[in-house]
């Protein structure tokens, strides 16, 4: 891969009615990073990752996603309105009623980026392990006729299915709950499966919504290494949410600071540690006054 | 929990007189006052049999569940399981045992049971494979589809119209039904299944009644409420009429039997058995495919599925057409063994039936719609003298079970996996 | 041109009982998200009750029209109204935690109820109310004449009335905040010491309301009905909820007078058999192209 960075955010905008949500976010995440987005409550994070991942269509602004050896406009695979210029083209023309009628988030996540969610978003009446297939549909054998016959490809490809679903098991360390429902496991546990999921669809860079939100400190500590892991091992880079400044400082090459929709500083855990107007977003002291974390 | 066990009469008498004023507010006019023209009928007598039942009802509700009996049920109901199992990864079903002497016995069915009891389980069948396409929409993917019957009206007219118009045959219409039902389930679902499920739920209801009155008003295709005659399936060409039509052999001739009406049922049995045996094994297998597992993903959270890369419109729609085709298929198999169709047979009711069939069955369980459909066509039969009744039953099951048991009677098991050794490629 | 005009009065007096229906499926949507099945049967059963008032009053001698109507209306509200609670309290409040899947199937299942349950206690049969109100305003059109029976005025009047007082409870009374304040968020409401469960069971009352009075209006003026028109005049009204924004009142309303025109325009010029298929496809149109409807706020999906 030739370009840097993984992802670029260029003056994001996003309106929800009249409430500007999100206005002129710019930001760049460096592949095979772990990166963090913090604010305080109401910054915008979790806006700003719903832009990333699909599941809101930004009202302004650029997201491109550099995964797979492909260059991925977020917000055009959601489908947009048509333009003038369309009906001349046949060609955009084409591209965007496909994009209008089959597009959506889910071609982010095909695109290469998965995520996980605040509130905890599993497949709770399936089994810990069939949450891990369901997120390898796009990769198994989904021929109705192989399946229905049971064919040879079709064992193969379910079996190999289930070996990565049990190897994610493992990194997760919850092996032994395999045949649980995904409802039945505690907090913590129900947190480590999705970020399994979300590894199972393979991609190389994966946003984590406050992933350390009702962890105990050991807990914690387990999922920053698992976090590295992520990195290190399957070059997977990482974006996370996270109020827990502790780990945020520990584990991020790179963090982003937003304040009211607006990026107020990003660079590295020190620069930011030091930075005046980011004491001031969180203290709410004035710019000018002495404030040290 | 044990605190406090004493039973607070005066609460349930003040509840009781509640419900009884309620109960003769609601029941008072229309089952009292009977219209006859524009005159009217006093029934005083049934009103007050309805409010005593509902009196008494409301008091021993009220005292049971001051008790300890129904405080442990209600907390049951609140810390709600239901009930959702995961086998171990070596169990083995009885059902292993069971599904062949079953098969043995269906096959034996026709040649010892009358007639009448015969086109009966016929019937059955036919519900039984509606069940189960409606089942792949309502219990697996989660989708209602109300208008369920619209795809089966297709596929009993498409039999019908297309022997008339075209000459097809029992056989040719089969496969061409399913698709024909599958994709009217296209053109409907693509646009509604994007948006929020309640909506779906209304549009089918508007499709099956759009569909019912096309078939009543188009007469000079569909020959509105006087219907079409369809035809029987052929063995090999062979017909099962008294008489075959020019050019061919009645199957009593070839064979050098006697004209019996009954061959014809049995004819139709056999087929279907076997096309709903090819259905159930059809519907095991996607539970255990990777489609199978999108649906129940989709019903269970929609969002993460698509944070997953699924196509949500897709996978839904590929349910709806499947459920379609099956119900399709259900309908040349109701127009054969009927003769005869007509709008009347494609009612909402019809639709609530089936509905009803997989409300009882369990949502997603293949065992219990099979049981549940035999159950619901069979009993009206035995009890004919409720038969005024059957449509309030449907109802009251509905919101009973959805109450009490929304996934249904028998309870849904999960397939373990065994523990293998982890490897990524 | 007659027939147009003529069409556009009766489509704008059918539309506004639209307008009335689809209230009770726009707040219940509104307050709880689901779609009450249940609500055409709820104006199924008002039609029977106001056949049933008018049966009652007139055996007791009272023949002059401004009673008749008043009686038949208090009558029919106020039993009807008690149905609205009745099914909320039987069929939708213990399942207000349940899947939205079970909470649909239960409506159906209600709606099947009503349904049958008019059947065997009424009968299968088509019954009718006497007309009340006979005459008609009538304009020379050129060759032609549009003729506006006062029955229709009367509708007009009414149905307005109705939603003026609704609008008026809804925006200016102290129950209307509750209401309003239940819609925007419940969990928050309760949390400030309104008793949710009350206001759900208000705004199924308010509902079954409106239903009845749509129920009287239509009742009379066609005189006949039977056990079964409350599910194709269920689906218009909730295609006019759609239409008008699911949610938004004034939008109900406004939903309803252009369903109720452009199927009277239909009717009319087209063909009067298919008009149900007409309406069906305008709902299948409108959730295509514009699904927050006209008035509505577009659904933001919370992730």
């Amino acid at each position: 891969m030739s370009q840097e960075n993984i992802l670029t955010v260029k003056n994001l905008v996003m309106h929800f009615g009249g409430i500007k949500a999100l206005n002129d976010v710019t930001f760049d995440i460096k592949r095979g990073s772990v990166s963090a987005l913090i604010g305080p409550n109401g910054a915008g994070k979790t806006t700003v990752f719903n832009c990333l991942t699909g599941f809101y269509k930004a009202t302004g602004g650029q997201i491109e996603l550099n995964a797979g050896g492909r260059t991925t406009s977020v917000i055009k695979v959601l489908g947009e309105s048509f333009q003038v210029s369309d009906f001349f083209s046949p060609i955009a023309f084409w591209s965007r009623l496909k994009y209008k009628m089959f597009g959506g988030s889910h071609l982010v996540n095909r695109a290469g980026l998965a995520r996980t969610f605040q509130n905890i978003r599993l497949f709770k009446e399936m089994s810990v392990v069939e949450n891990l297939l369901v997120a390898q549909h796009m990769r198994v054998n989904r021929s109705m006729f192989a399946g229905i016959l049971n064919t040879k490809g079709f064992r193969e490809s379910e079996e190999e299915a289930l070996q990565r679903a049990f190897y994610w098991l493992g990194v997760v360390n919850l092996t032994e709950f395999a045949n649980r429902l995904a409802g039945e496991l505690s907090y913590g546990q129900q947190r480590r499966l999705e970020i399994a999921r979300a590894m199972c669809t393979n991609p190389e860079i994966v946003c984590l919504d406050e992933p350390a939100a009702g962890l105990n400190p050991s807990e914690t500590e387990e999922l920053t290494s698992m976090i590295r892991y992520l990195r290190d091992k399957h070059n997977t880079t990482v974006l996370l949410i996270e109020h827990d400044m502790g780990m945020v400082m520990q584990i991020s090459d790179y963090i982003v600071v937003l304040d009211h929709g607006e990026v107020i500083a990003k660079g590295g855990p020190d620069d930011i540690k030091s930075n005046p107007k980011v004491i001031a977003a969180y203290l709410g002291a004035e710019e000018d006054e002495e404030v040290s974390l | 929990m044990s605190q406090s066990t004493g039973i607070d009469i005066k609460q349930s008498l003040v509840d009781t007189v509640i419900a009884g004023l309620m109960a003769l507010i609601v029941f008072g006019p229309i089952v009292g006052v009977l219209l006859d023209g524009y005159d009217f009928n006093l029934q005083t007598g049934n009103v007050a049999g309805l409010v005593g039942v509902v009196m008494m009802g409301r008091f021993a509700v009220s005292l049971f569940f001051q008790s300890q009996a129904g405080r442990n049920f209600l907390y049951r109901q609140a810390s709600k399981n239901d009930g959702v199992t995961v086998t171990a990864p070596d169990y083995k079903s009885n059902l292993r045992w069971i599904i062949p002497v079953v098969m043995v016995l269906g096959l034996i069915v026709p040649f010892i049971a009358s007639k009448y009891v015969l086109t009966v389980v016929i019937l059955g069948l036919i519900y039984v494979l509606l069940g189960l396409g409606l089942n792949i929409v309502v219990g697996l993917a989660g989708l209602l589809d109300l208008g369920f019957v619209g795809f089966y009206a297709i596929g009993a007219y498409g039999l019908a119209l297309g022997y008339e118009n075209l000459g097809i045959g029992f056989w040719t219409m089969l496969p061409l039904a399913a698709i024909m039902a599958a994709v009217a389930g296209a053109i409907l679902g693509f646009p509604v299944l994007r948006m929020h499920g309640d909506y779906l739920a209304i549009v089918t209801l508007g499709f099956g009644e759009i569909i019912r009155l096309v078939l009543t008003n188009w007469t000079s295709f569909t020959h509105g409420p006087n219907g079409v005659s369809a035809p029987l399936p052929t063995l090999f060409g062979l017909e099962f009429n008294r008489r075959a039509s020019e050019g061919n052999i009645p199957f009593h001739e070839f064979f050098g039997l006697k004209y019996d009406s009954g061959f014809k049922y049995i004819f139709v049995y056999l087929i279907l058995f076997l096309v709903v045996w090819a259905v159930l094994y059809v519907k095991h297998r996607l539970t255990k495919m990777p489609v199978g597992r999108a649906w129940e993903a989709l019903r269970e959270d929609e969002i993460a599925c698509r944070s997953l890369g699924l196509n949500h419109v897709l996978v839904k729609l590929s349910a709806f057409m499947l459920g379609a085709s099956t119900g399709g298929i259900a309908g040349v198999f109701f127009a054969s063994y009927q003769g005869f169709v007509n709008p009347s047979s494609f009612t909402f009711f019809e639709s609530a039936l089936i509905l009803a069939i997989v409300v009882l069955g369990g949502m997603g369980s293949t065992l219990g719609v099979v049981l549940a459909a035999f159950f619901l066509t069979v009993m009206p039969e035995i009890l004919r003298e409720f038969a005024d009744y059957r449509v309030l039953m449907f109802g009251v099951l509905m919101v009973v079970m959805m109450i009490w048991k929304p996934r249904g009677l028998v309870r849904v098991t999960r397939t373990g996996f065994a523990t293998r050794k982890g490897t990524v490629k | 041109m007659d027939i147009v005009l003529q069409q556009l009065v009766n489509g704008l007096t059918l539309g506004s009982v639209y307008g009335l229906i689809a209230i009770g499926y726009t707040m219940v949507y509104g307050i709880i998200g689901m779609i009450n099945f249940a609500h055409g049967d709820v104006y199924m059963v008002s039609s029977y009750i106001t056949a049933i008032a008018i049966a009652l009053l007139t055996f007791f001698g009272l023949e002059s029209f401004p009673v008749i109507i008043l009686g038949t209306l208090i009558f029919t509200i106020a039993v009807t109204s008690v149905y609205g609670w009745v099914i909320e309290r039987v069929a939708y409040r213990p399942l207000r935690n349940s899947s939205r899947l079970s909470i649909l199937i239960s409506a159906i299942g209600m709606s099947l109820i009503l349904q049958n349950y008019v059947q065997i206690a009424q009968g299968a049969r088509q019954q009718g109310v006497p007309s009340l109100l006979s005459g008609a305003v009538r304009f020379d059109i050129g060759d032609g004449f549009v003729q506006i029976t006062y029955m229709k005025l009367f509708i007009l009047f009414a149905a307005f009335l109705g939603m003026g007082v609704l609008t008026y409870i809804i925006q200016k009374t102290k129950l209307g905040r509750m209401c309003r304040a239940t819609q925007q968020d419940r969990k928050m409401a309760s949390i400030l010491g309104i008793d949710t469960d009350k206001i759900i069971s208000l705004v199924f009352v308010i509902g079954a309301a409106m239903a009845a009075l749509a129920g009287v209006l239509i009742t009379l003026d066609y005189g006949a009905f039977d056990f079964y028109v409350g599910f194709i005049i269920g689906i218009k009204a909730f295609t006019a909820a759609v239409l008008g924004g699911i949610g938004s009142l004034p939008g109900a309303m406004l939903g309803g007078i252009i369903l109720g025109l452009s199927e009277a325009l239909f009717a009319g010029l087209i063909s009067s058999d298919y008009k149900d298929v007409f309406s069906f496809s305008l709902l299948v149109v409108i959730l295509i192209f514009r699904p927050s409807g006209l008035l509505g706020k577009p659904e933001v999906e919370k992730v």
